[in-house]
């Protein structure tokens, strides 16, 4: 069957970012960039499908600027076999997003698609939930463990209580978290085949989807900052805080 | 117009999310709708009837919302949420999982993890793991929003008498099926809600270690939680991971063990009122939000501290 990953570009998880002093948004020159952590756990889930003979064919899709190539060849490195790049500059919400999605579902037909939880620079976790609202499809986030046979998807998922199963009909849609599997790295060899392996570039307007947002940001801030603490010297004298200082026990 | 706010609960007991997110309803302003929909949930629905300000509890209980399937679920509140100017519901792994394909049915932005509200139609809300905080405006007709507990004081459990309307179920979508599920049992306070957290991380080493943790907790009546790498590591469960992509907690007194400080993790407890942090890394990033920091050895510590309490 054929698997469709969703990949994002963000922010390196290592970077603290900054708010620009006029803040309009984060600032994000010659700041390091990578493919979205959840979305390696993504590509990885697809390959391991593969490697087990589920998977046929993995597509990688990325809606973004043309730098977002970058994570593109990265999930080719990894072994996914041909890549989608959705060239847009700006930043979309997850609703226009998972409409381009739909289209390019609408247009591979895959029986799975694979997103990450979570994109960590807008912490929005919705793309997957909402392509799962357009297609229709049955949905399995947050997962920790997804098995696929007899033309059903198992997906178990992490909760706030803590795991739940659900079987779903494929086509589905499934978002990964953490624990899903561990990602590997791209080697060398990989790297340069990767080079050679098939980049589509299509824009939102040859895919007929519309990209208009009802949310505006009107400002980013610093969130306020915590007031420094002290260190104390015993166990002692943190208790005696604790009772007497910060009242809290 | 009024306001629907989705109800947390087990099918027995109403969660205590559904009370900070009916506050952020309030704030918002106009009457307040709770929706309880799940399988032999009337007792929930009794109890959604008391909640302080709560105009009417509409009660959708049918075998297809027994486990709150999103494919099921979300047809119900679209077709509901046409008569709201705004539908609410908490930023639990459940509310994650149903509101936004909520909003895609509506065609409409979803709104993730309020913390504050400014306006009817303008909210705040964390980006990168809280180190920025967004002022976002929507103009959608129906503004789809879940809630970030801490952010929002709790309204009173008690006090309110809601009249309670049924609704007809509409069925399974038949494109997913519940199999299974596997619920941690503790006597401990819950996580989210808890006064008292005590969590753990890489520094624990090991499952057994957090034997000590839970000692303490009982002591103090607090509740466990942990890092991602402790979780990773299978020292404890998933749904102890406190972070920017597990749960957000803001107790009175967070008390961070053997957990080095990492931005994630820090998105999850920063707003706690008093944080205490125990690591033997004098240089350990969390030494930066505690209000108390003690440097050693945890294994040394954590039972003296246990003896002095
Ligand atoms: C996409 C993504 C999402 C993430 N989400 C989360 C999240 O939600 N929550 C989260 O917590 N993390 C999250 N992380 C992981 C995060 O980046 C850190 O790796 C993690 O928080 C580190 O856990 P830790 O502090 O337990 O381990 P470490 O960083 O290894 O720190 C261990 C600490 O223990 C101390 N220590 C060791 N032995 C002792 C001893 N005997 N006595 C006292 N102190 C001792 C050490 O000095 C050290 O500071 C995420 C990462 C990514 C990429
Ligand atoms: N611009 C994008 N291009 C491709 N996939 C995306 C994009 N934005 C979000 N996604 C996918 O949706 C997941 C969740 O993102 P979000 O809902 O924005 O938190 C990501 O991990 C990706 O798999």
């Amino acid at each position: 069957m054929k698997v469709l990953v969703a990949v994002k570009r963000v922010v390196d998880y290592n970077v603290k970012v900054r708010v620009k002093p006029d803040n309009s948004g984060v600032d994000l020159a010659n700041v390091k960039m990578s493919m979205n952590p959840f979305c390696e756990i993504a590509v990885e889930e697809a390959v391991r499908l593969k490697e087990k003979g589920v998977a046929s064919e993995i597509v990688v899709v990325t809606i973004g600027a043309t730098a977002a190539q970058e994570q593109l060849r990265t999930a080719l490195a990894l072994g996914a076999d041909r890549a989608i790049l959705v060239e847009h500059n700006d930043e979309l919400g997850s609703l226009a997003v998972a409409k381009l999605l739909k289209a390019v579902v609408d247009k591979e037909q895959p029986q799975l698609v694979i997103l990450g939880k979570q994109a960590i620079d807008s912490d929005n976790n919705q793309t997957g939930q909402m392509l799962a609202a357009l297609t229709g499809y049955g949905q399995g986030t947050f997962a920790s463990k997804v098995e696929v046979a007899d033309g059903k998807v198992n997906v178990t998922r992490e909760i706030d209580g803590g795991l739940q199963t659900v079987a779903l009909n494929l086509p589905a849609i499934v978002t990964t978290d953490l624990r899903l599997n561990e990602p590997r790295y791209a080697s060398l060899p990989n790297i340069m085949k990767a080079k050679k392996k098939p980049l589509e570039t299509v824009t939102p307007d040859a895919l007929g989807v519309s990209i208009t947002s009802t949310v505006k940001t009107l400002k980013v801030e610093t969130p306020a900052a915590r007031k420094a603490g002290i260190k104390v010297s015993s166990v002692a004298e943190l208790v005696d805080k604790l009772k007497n200082e910060a009242k809290v026990i | 117009m009024a306001i629907l706010v989705i109800a947390e609960h087990n099918n027995a007991v109403l969660g205590a999310a559904t009370l900070n997110t009916v506050a952020a309803a309030k704030q918002i302003g106009g009457d307040v709708h709770l929706l309880v929909a799940g399988a032999g949930c009337a007792a929930v629905a009794d109890a959604a009837a008391k909640i302080e300000g709560v105009a009417k509890v509409l009660l959708a209980d049918d075998a297809a919302y027994a486990h709150q399937l999103p494919e099921n679920l979300a047809p119900l509140v679209a077709g509901l949420a046409k008569g709201y100017s705004h539908v609410l519901a908490p930023a639990t792994t459940n509310g994650k999982n149903y509101l936004p394909r909520v909003a895609a049915l509506l065609d409409v932005d979803q709104i993730s993890d309020i913390l504050s509200v400014e306006g009817a139609d303008t909210f705040t809300r964390p980006i990168y793991a809280g180190n920025a905080i967004a002022t976002v405006q929507s103009s959608a007709p129906i503004k789809v929003i879940t809630v970030r507990a801490t952010g929002f004081d709790p309204v009173a459990a008690e006090g309110g008498a809601a009249a309670i309307e049924a609704l007809a179920g509409q069925g399974d979508a038949g494109v997913s099926a519940f199999v299974s599920e596997e619920l941690a049992k503790s006597d401990r306070p819950e996580l989210s809600s808890a006064k008292i957290v005590i969590s753990g991380g890489r520094g624990l080493l090991n499952g057994e270690n957090f034997q000590m943790l839970y000692k303490l907790a009982d002591k103090l009546g607090a509740a466990v939680g942990a890092s991602r790498a402790a979780v990773d590591a299978g020292f404890v469960p998933n749904d102890l991971q406190v972070g920017q992509t597990g749960k957000i907690v803001a107790p009175d007194l967070y008390i961070a063990v053997g957990i080095s400080g990492a931005i994630q993790h820090l998105a999850g407890m920063s707003s706690s009122k008093v944080i205490v942090a125990i690591n033997k890394d004098e240089e350990a990033p969390i030494f930066q939000v505690a209000d108390y920091g003690l440097v050693g050895d945890l294994f040394e510590i954590v039972p003296e501290l246990e003896r002095q309490l």
